[in-house]
């Protein structure tokens, strides 16, 4: 389904983010990316829909080389894997339908678009999603106004409307609370189930990749250190990862280590002394 | 569920949601722009006319002509900027003490009302309508667009300060009294720190602000380099004319560029 | 640092020595160019004008008051057309802005080193020359008329609104356009869905703040012949009629205060 071959990133800062990476992820499996910050797990994720071009090596999606694409290409390729983000990235302007069709913009032309003029089936898929995700009723709120987990849920209603094969998923739940990370976790990997979709999840929570994921790979430094089950997840293999530290001792695992939620100031158009500009 | 969700439908909420506000804004809009356009009377015939000339005035600027006129455009760029250099450091001058009393956290009422009926006046007239004023009263030449550029700047520059001093954080102020300064003390060390960052950057800016309009206030005899300016459109030397508002373009550009360093540095 | 050492007391200071002295000497140096121009404006000022300028204003007052009230009828038309002016000469602005902002801005430039510096000199050149200076410029070429005052507000406000524009959309959090491209958005729809809804506000203030700033200019651009209150403005003072003079004032006065009450309501009521 999904195939990674010798894929290599170096960053024009030198940064050797991923180090000759091959991974296969076969149809329905849910797996999850673990590994201390800086690994290389966002970069992989994001190598595989070229939001990042990787440095040398194939992506295949299928029988697709995703990696000798042209734009266009890219662009129907795109449209096969949806994509959940860790500060959800709405667009924060647009109400959460908006938000949710945008996710079919990849079929739909331009001016259908701007006009948001969607297919029937599309808006009908939209509100089944909605429905789907438990926000019914909040079709047309704003996406500045909903809380963290509501977002997340129009995050991953719009990478369902597309109709993916792949799901790529970067830290669903780093900026929510442990229950409502759960609840997250455990809808994606439903949805999954219920569409046979391959998932590739980057995740810091531990126990929580061990909870949900079928299979879990370690990263470290741009290389894959384990590749297994979640059984087979010992505390020897956890330093391997991590590094040296007393997995039993701490229970720290069952919050996530959650980044600030970078909340931009609101910009009040303060333009009052640009008189002569 | 799925069945009554296939029917629904969806429609982009309007930005007026009242539908009939709606309508009366969008056909105002048009039934004014089609009064404003009917009354523009453009002349075709002037603008047919006025087509060689234009490519004539941009084909000057390759190369501008700096050499003939040399002497009265040096002659009107020191003035524009000696104009500058004063009529900013004046207004600010003046606008210390004005922005103070214009600050509603800082002055007495009946101060208050003083400084912002000042700071008002001085905001409401452009620099030229003023020049025009002060040549008529002072003669002509530099000192009234001095003048003029000078009660620019203290509309700008009070407003801003004093604006600058009602949004300041008010934890340090209250800190400062709570040991016991003077009024003066209390300004030097409280409000001063706040506020003098910004306003350095805005000194620089308004500078900026006054050589611009210094090329304006030449126009109706207020000194500077729009004097000349108008006399080389007046006899279509477009050529000197080019040479004139690359200058401007320039110096322009150079004060913006070590705006960025004083900012910087004041940082 | 700034603590020096007297026989073993320290003594805390401002600043260091050097830094004392460079402060002393930025003083001086300001002190000095600012003496320096102020005697080269002196020389060039008849003083005699200047003290005779009280009684001159004195004068001037009680020629100017009461405002002529019934010439009030025939500013209705310059100030529709003043009106025209900075409403037609915004929108111009508006139309040839947006596309210079997305050239100018660092992370939409279709090129950064072609178009960018293009779009970035545009923009100076536009924002450097006053208003006033483009309708003399506009009323040799093309002639007298509101539709030359238009242009050079136009030309004039593309700057403005470019530079703050661009501004923006550098500002913008580029996580959202990335999740729009990440479902296989084409450029321009990334454009619609991941730029534009983020810079709409900012879009709208600045045009706005424009309108009200425009609407002072343009009181002013007949005194070139461009058509506006300015024109009648200019002809009255050329022919010493003060109290149409004053009645102008007012009207001019008026103009700006609603026009700068309107901008800000709206401003307002958009955050
Ligand atoms: N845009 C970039 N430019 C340069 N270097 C980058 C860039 N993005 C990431 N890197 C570098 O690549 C390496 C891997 O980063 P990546 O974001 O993939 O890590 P991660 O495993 O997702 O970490 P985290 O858990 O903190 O999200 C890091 O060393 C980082 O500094
Ligand atoms: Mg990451």
């Amino acid at each position: 389904m999904l195939r990674l071959d010798q894929v290599v990133k170096e960053y024009k800062t030198g940064d050797r983010a991923l180090n000759g990476i091959d991974l296969q992820v076969p149809q329905g499996q849910v797996l999850a990316l673990i590994g201390p910050s800086g690994a290389g797990k966002s970069t992989l994720i994001r190598c595989v829909n070229r939001l990042v071009e990787p440095t040398s090596g194939a992506v295949y999606l299928g029988d697709q080389e995703i990696t000798s694409l042209g734009s266009s290409g890219l662009r129907r390729a795109r449209r096969r894997m949806g994509m959940i983000f860790q500060e959800y990235a709405l667009v924060e302007r647009l109400t959460v339908m908006e938000n949710v069709l945008s996710g079919r913009l990849g079929y739909v032309g331009f001016w259908r678009s701007y006009f948001r003029r969607f297919p029937r089936e599309d808006v009908a898929e939209a509100f089944r999603l909605l429905s789907r995700v438990g926000l019914d009723n909040m079709v047309d709120k704003r996406a500045d106004e909903l809380s963290g987990g509501q977002r997340q849920r129009v995050g991953i209603a719009r990478a369902l409307i597309q109709n993916p094969e792949l799901l790529l998923v970067d830290e669903p739940t780093a900026s929510l609370d442990p229950k409502t990370s759960r609840q997250i976790m455990r809808l994606i990997c439903e949805l999954c189930r219920e569409r046979t979709l391959a998932a590739v999840v980057n995740i810091h929570d531990v126990p929580l990749a061990r909870m949900f994921a079928e299979r879990i790979v370690g990263l470290r430094q741009g290389v894959i250190v384990y590749d297994g089950t979640p059984e087979g997840l010992s505390n020897q293999v956890l330093t391997e990862i991590y590094g040296v530290e007393d997995w039993d001792a701490s229970d720290t695992g069952e919050t996530a280590p959650s980044k600030p939620d970078p909340t931009r100031p609101k910009s009040k158009p303060d333009v009052e002394h640009l008189v002569g500009m | 569920m799925s069945a009554t969700s296939a029917t629904r439908t969806w429609k982009r909420p309007a930005l007026i949601s009242n539908p009939k506000w709606r309508w009366a804004i969008w056909i105002g809009a048009g039934v004014y722009l089609a009064f404003a356009f009917g009354t523009l009377e453009i002349n075709w015939a002037r603008l047919q006319e006025g087509l060689p000339r234009g490519q004539r005035f941009l084909a000057s600027f390759f190369p501008p002509d700096f050499g003939s006129r040399a002497d009265s455009i040096l002659d009107g760029i020191l003035e524009s900027l000696w104009m500058t250099v004063t009529s900013t450091v004046i207004g600010v001058m003046i606008s210390i003490p004005v922005g103070l009393g214009a600050a509603r956290n800082l002055a007495p009422r009946p101060i208050y009302l003083l400084c912002r009926g000042v700071v008002a006046i001085a905001r409401t007239f452009p620099e030229v309508i003023l020049a025009i004023f002060f040549v008529k009263l002072f003669g002509f030449g530099p000192f009234a667009g001095f003048l003029a550029l000078s009660v620019g700047t203290v509309g700008f520059y009070a407003k801003l300060l004093a604006e600058d001093i009602e949004d300041m954080d008010p934890v340090p102020p209250e800190a400062v009294l709570a040991t016991g300064a003077s009024w003066f003390q209390w300004l030097n060390y409280a409000v001063q720190p706040q506020v003098i960052p910004r306003m350095i950057g805005l000194a620089v800016y308004r500078l900026d602000i006054n050589f611009r309009e210094s090329a304006v206030v030449g126009i109706v005899g207020g000194g500077g380099i729009g004097a000349t300016l108008l006399t080389a459109f007046d006899r279509y030397e477009f050529d000197s004319a080019a040479a004139i508002l690359l200058i401007i373009i320039a110096i322009v550009m150079a004060v913006e560029y070590s705006s960025g360093f004083v900012r910087r540095w004041v940082q | 640092m700034p603590v020096r050492h007297d026989k073993d007391i320290p003594i805390w200071r401002r600043r260091t020595t050097a830094r004392k002295w460079g402060v002393w000497g930025l003083w001086l140096l300001g002190t000095a160019i600012f003496v320096y121009c102020w005697q080269l404006i002196s020389d060039k000022t008849i003083w005699m004008f200047v003290w005779d300028a009280p009684t001159q204003a004195a004068d001037l007052a009680s020629r100017m008051s009461p405002p002529k009230w019934g010439y009030m009828s025939e500013l209705w038309r310059p100030l529709w057309d003043t009106l025209n002016i900075a409403t037609l000469g915004t929108l111009l602005a508006i139309l040839l802005a947006v596309p210079v902002a997305f050239c100018a801005a660092r992370n939409t430039t279709p090129s950064a080193l072609l178009v960018r510096p293009l779009a970035l000199f545009i923009i100076v050149g536009s924002r450097s020359i006053n208003s006033l200076i483009w309708a003399l410029m506009l009323v040799t070429i093309i002639g007298p008329g509101v539709f030359a005052g238009v242009i050079a507000i136009g030309l004039r406000s593309v700057g403005f609104v470019a530079k703050l524009l661009y501004e923006a959309i550098e500002e913008i959090d580029p996580d959202q356009v990335e999740a729009i491209t990440a479902t296989g958005a084409n450029g321009p729809q990334r454009v619609a869905y991941g730029i534009v809804p983020q810079i709409l506000p900012a879009f709208a203030g600045i045009s706005v703040f424009r309108w009200d700033i425009n609407i002072r200019e343009s009181t002013v651009l007949g005194l070139v012949g461009a058509g506006g209150i300015g024109l009648q403005l200019d002809a009255s003072i050329s022919t010493l009629a003060w109290t149409q003079v004053s009645l102008i004032l007012l009207v001019i006065l008026a103009t700006v205060v609603v026009s700068e009450w309107v901008s800000a309501t709206i401003r307002h009521a958009m955050i």
